[in-house]
């Protein structure tokens, strides 16, 4: 499934394509629908690897059809879109496609990543081509070509799903100087991360254990008695779960002694409770980009941070991701310049029981 | 005997190796397990029959709980059938005497010169026992002691224990020093850290974490150096010492070297060299002129001495005054007169190995350095290090590589590579153009996990190449990159004219799957 306009407002250095004013504007500075012809890479790849296009189920014209055609893939069509394509069509293919597929290939941007999550959540796993402007979700390949990488080595079996974030972005804020995301929900998107493990040649494989390592170091750091609020994010659900508590997918949850004492916290409440007695705030970078605060955990804001103190501000990630970040700094964008002042420099970051890397902040 | 014909794909058909590029495609046995060779009754020795009857003649002491109950299970075969299969297994692998064997970077694989060989194997040294009296060993005792001397004076540390069976152990053994130097002053419970950096070789963090200590580990700053503020950030009363590779794994040397350990010192830390990157420093700089406390070499490495499978190795802890009295025992003294061994070392950290080292390759290490001599051993660090900026120049020719990190800057021993950029071009990745080169006789090595450097290639040329190789690897990259370009899918179906096609790695890496033995091949693969 392709949006067709994601990407558009980009290329034009529109920050963003989401709107049909944005769109016509795009266009009318030169800008060229790419999301069909990245979409079509990413069938190649697919093809290349596994000697040939399993049956394509797919939405008309340059919804997939056109994408597909160009791959040489053999397709059906399920869906028609109006003209122009807007994001109802991107929700209504999606719950055409859903209940028919392995595996739902979107090409497109957050915007998409968001429809796609609205039509058809965790019913089916999916992955995503990227062509839009920014993408701050997780559940896009690196490259077109990654993507199908990833898609082809589905089809081949024994690849675990995970689940993935999905961020939601202003992109009027964006151009206006503003940046303010929120972690809008979760995909399950195969667990292929293409990025940092390919098949290995002479080399040992990563530890496997690290997130059990990082959540029994926070155990051992952090008192029964004291609070642990946990951001959102994979590594540290999966923390959370290692620790014993059963917490939901999205939003910030407070522990205590391995115990949710409460999910899915606003701002308001959650510095309340960081002021009632001694808390640790534990909060991991988003992954490929290296946001720590102010992108996807608002709610944690800077009275909270100042509530627990820097001491017990805990940052948790796996070597790997660190590695995925290519040398680019941790990001932090709490909303208030001193406190982003006193957090710029180096922080130490839990990687494994007893192991920490000091990585920069800016 | 099961067959297996040898073919050539079509994809290989298609895009053979032009000239100058050697043909070349690996011996093929469809070579059975030496159980499965096995013939009742066969044998390779028939071992004489007593004269006279040794019932009751020897002693046998072994507890009953200790007696087998029935005979070994061991393959009955002939010497020739022996001889033939491991002549067999031999010519299945790209053994480093067999390709021009650059691409294990970090691994520095050097030629070993054959006449060391001579000396190892001499009866004088193969045929003495750990045991024997010191009296009837002062020929090698000597050499030892003098191989510590001569790695104190290349490493400028003041005393050098060769009893580690390895670089790792080497590294392991400073590990302990340096906890027991802080036990002894009551500091230990205190100091509890240890630093090192991503781009140091992971024995280092490794080691620190099997002694008992915390690892932090430093990550490059913005110019691809090792990072002195992260440094400044990490240090403090729980510092115990840096452990630190310099060149790191990059190829890129640390230009504040210095100031790394003098930031060490300040904290009240100790500072360890790891040197298995020396090759391209030898006679140039040295450990101690840079304040370090402590240093290991791999003689396996630097020293020229054979890789072996994993072991055996051999390496060298070189240590400040200070930290001599920690030094693994035995320690090799020498009166003026003779040689003896020094267990009684109430201070040491003990053995880190049976006896006394892996004395063969403590005679190579000897006879690699005593035919070069001082001046030689630098003219090895020189032509290591114009040989890798020579290779790296042409490979930096090469569409779709880059030598991230430093960019610009030129390495000294080795480079970690990226071909992350062909990998985004044509889907196409770094481990699959490994396995291409295999195509062509030789291979390369990635990194360590995790990829900090994408795609990764790890180079590292040594002394012991020549133009023409190096032109002749360089030329093999290109033309794998090439097809990448031009032909992706015959890069990404490689290898065609190897041993085996390809390993599916993941089997070797689940314990549950992986079989080193006959034993477990039969438990795990066969099911008996």
């Amino acid at each position: 499934m392709v949006n067709p306009v994601a990407g558009l407002g980009g290329r034009a250095g529109l920050k963003g394509s989401d709107g049909a004013a944005v769109q016509a504007r795009a266009r009318a500075l030169g800008a060229r629908p790419r999301a069909s012809e990245r979409a079509a890479l990413a069938l190649a790849e697919l093809r290349a690897r596994l000697g040939g296009v399993p049956p394509v189920l797919t939405a008309a014209g340059p919804m997939g059809a056109d994408a597909a055609g160009a791959a040489g893939a053999a397709f059906e069509v399920r869906y028609e879109p109006g003209d122009p394509t807007a994001p109802a069509d991107t929700r209504a293919a999606a719950r055409a496609l859903a209940p028919l597929v392995d595996l739902l290939l979107f090409a497109g941007g957050d915007g998409t990543a968001r429809d796609v999550l609205d039509a058809v959540g965790a019913s089916v796993p999916v992955l995503g081509v990227p062509t839009g402007v920014k993408m701050h979700s997780a559940v896009f390949g690196v490259s077109p070509r990654a993507a199908g990488e990833a898609a082809a080595a589905m089809a081949s079996g024994g690849v675990p799903l995970r689940d993935a974030e999905v961020m939601d972005l202003d992109e009027e804020s964006v151009r206006q100087g503003r940046v303010s995301a929120r972690l809008y929900g979760h995909l399950r998107v195969p667990d292929v991360p293409v990025r940092i493990q390919q098949r290995k040649t002479g080399s040992s494989a990563p530890s496997p254990g690290s997130v059990e390592g990082i959540a029994a170091e926070l155990a051992a750091r952090v008192p029964p008695s004291d609070l642990l609020v946990l951001g959102p994010g994979s590594t540290t659900r999966a923390v959370a779960a290692a620790l014993g508590a059963d917490v939901p997918v999205m939003g910030v949850n407070a522990l205590r002694g391995g115990t949710a004492v409460a999910t899915d916290l606003p701002a308001e409440p959650l510095a309340a409770l960081a002021r009632s007695g001694p808390a640790w705030v534990a909060v991991t970078p988003i992954g490929g980009q290296g946001f720590l605060l102010g992108r996807g955990n608002q709610q944690i804001s800077p009275e909270t941070l100042r509530a627990a103190g820097r001491d017990r501000l805990l940052v948790v990630a796996t070597e790997a991701k660190l590695a995925a970040l290519g040398g680019r700094p941790l990001l932090v964008d709490t909303g208030d310049d001193e406190l982003d002042r006193e957090l710029a420099g180096h922080v130490r970051v839990i990687t494994g029981r007893s192991r920490t890397a000091v990585y920069p902040v800016r | 005997m099961r067959t297996a014909p040898v073919s050539v794909t079509p994809a290989d058909a298609k895009i053979g190796p032009k000239p100058p590029l050697r043909r070349f495609h690996q011996a093929r046995w469809d070579e059975p397990l030496l159980f499965e060779l096995s013939t009742p009754g066969e044998r390779g020795v028939l071992v004489p029959e007593p004269e006279v009857p040794l019932d009751g003649a020897v002693p046998n002491e072994l507890p009953d709980a200790l007696r087998r109950t029935a005979p070994p299970a061991l393959p009955e075969l002939s010497q020739l059938h022996v001889l033939r299969h491991y002549l067999r297994l031999s010519q299945e692998n790209l053994g480093a005497d067999l390709n021009i064997d650059v691409g294990q970077g970090t691994c520095t694989m050097k030629y070993s010169p054959k006449i060391n060989e001579q000396f190892a194997r001499d009866h004088r040294v193969a045929e003495l026992h750990p045991l024997q009296d010191e009296r009837t060993v002062q020929g090698v005792l000597e050499i030892v002691h003098r191989l510590e001397g001569m790695l104190a004076e290349i490493s400028g540390m003041d005393r050098v224990s060769l009893q580690p069976g390895a670089g790792s152990a080497a590294i392991y053994a400073n590990v302990a020093m340096i906890r027991a130097y802080f036990a002894d002053r009551g500091e230990l419970d205190q100091r509890d850290e240890v630093i090192t950096t991503i781009f140091s070789h992971p024995s280092n963090a490794a080691c620190a974490k099997t002694a008992g200590f915390k690892v932090i580990t430093l990550y490059p700053d913005a110019d691809g150096y090792p990072d002195l503020e992260a440094l400044k950030a990490a240090v403090g009363p729980r510092t115990a010492a840096l452990l630190i590779t310099n060149p790191e794994d990059t190829g890129i040397f640390n230009p504040r070297i210095e100031e790394f350990v003098r930031t060490v010192h300040e904290a009240g830390g100790l500072a360890c060299y790891d040197q298995a990157n020396a090759n391209g420093i030898l006679g140039i700089t040295r450990a101690r002129d840079a304040g370090f406390d402590l240093c290991h070499f791999n003689l396996h490495k630097t020293f020229s001495t054979p890789h072996g499978c994993g072991g055996p190795g051999a390496g060298a802890c070189g240590v400040s005054e200070a930290l001599v009295p920690y030094l693994p025992r035995p320690t090799v003294e020498f009166d003026g007169t003779a040689y003896r061994l020094d267990d009684d070392r109430p201070g040491s950290v003990g053995k880190v190995r049976p006896f006394y080292g892996v004395v063969p390759n403590l005679v190579r290490a000897y006879a690699w350095i005593m035919s070069l001599g001082a001046e030689g051993l630098r003219e090895v660090a020189e032509v290591a290090a114009l040989n890798n900026n020579y290779l790296m120049k042409k490979v930096l020719e090469i569409r779709g590589v880059s030598a991230p990190y430093a960019e610009g800057r030129r390495r000294v021993e080795q480079v970690r590579y990226s071909w992350a950029e062909l990998a985004e071009d044509t889907g196409v990745h770094s481990e699959e153009i490994g396995l291409r080169a295999a195509d062509f006789g030789t291979h390369y090595w990635t990194s360590h996990h995790p990829y900090v450097v994408p795609e990764p290639m790890t180079l590292e040329p040594t002394e012991s190449y020549s133009k023409a190789d190096l032109d002749e690897y360089a030329a093999i990259l290109a033309e794998v990159a090439r097809e990448a370009y031009d032909d992706a899918e015959a890069v990404r179906t490689a290898p065609h004219r190897s041993t085996v096609h390809r390993v599916r790695e993941e089997t070797l890496e689940d314990p549950a799957t992986w079989a080193v033995t006959w034993r477990a091949y039969r438990r795990k693969i066969l099911g008996a």
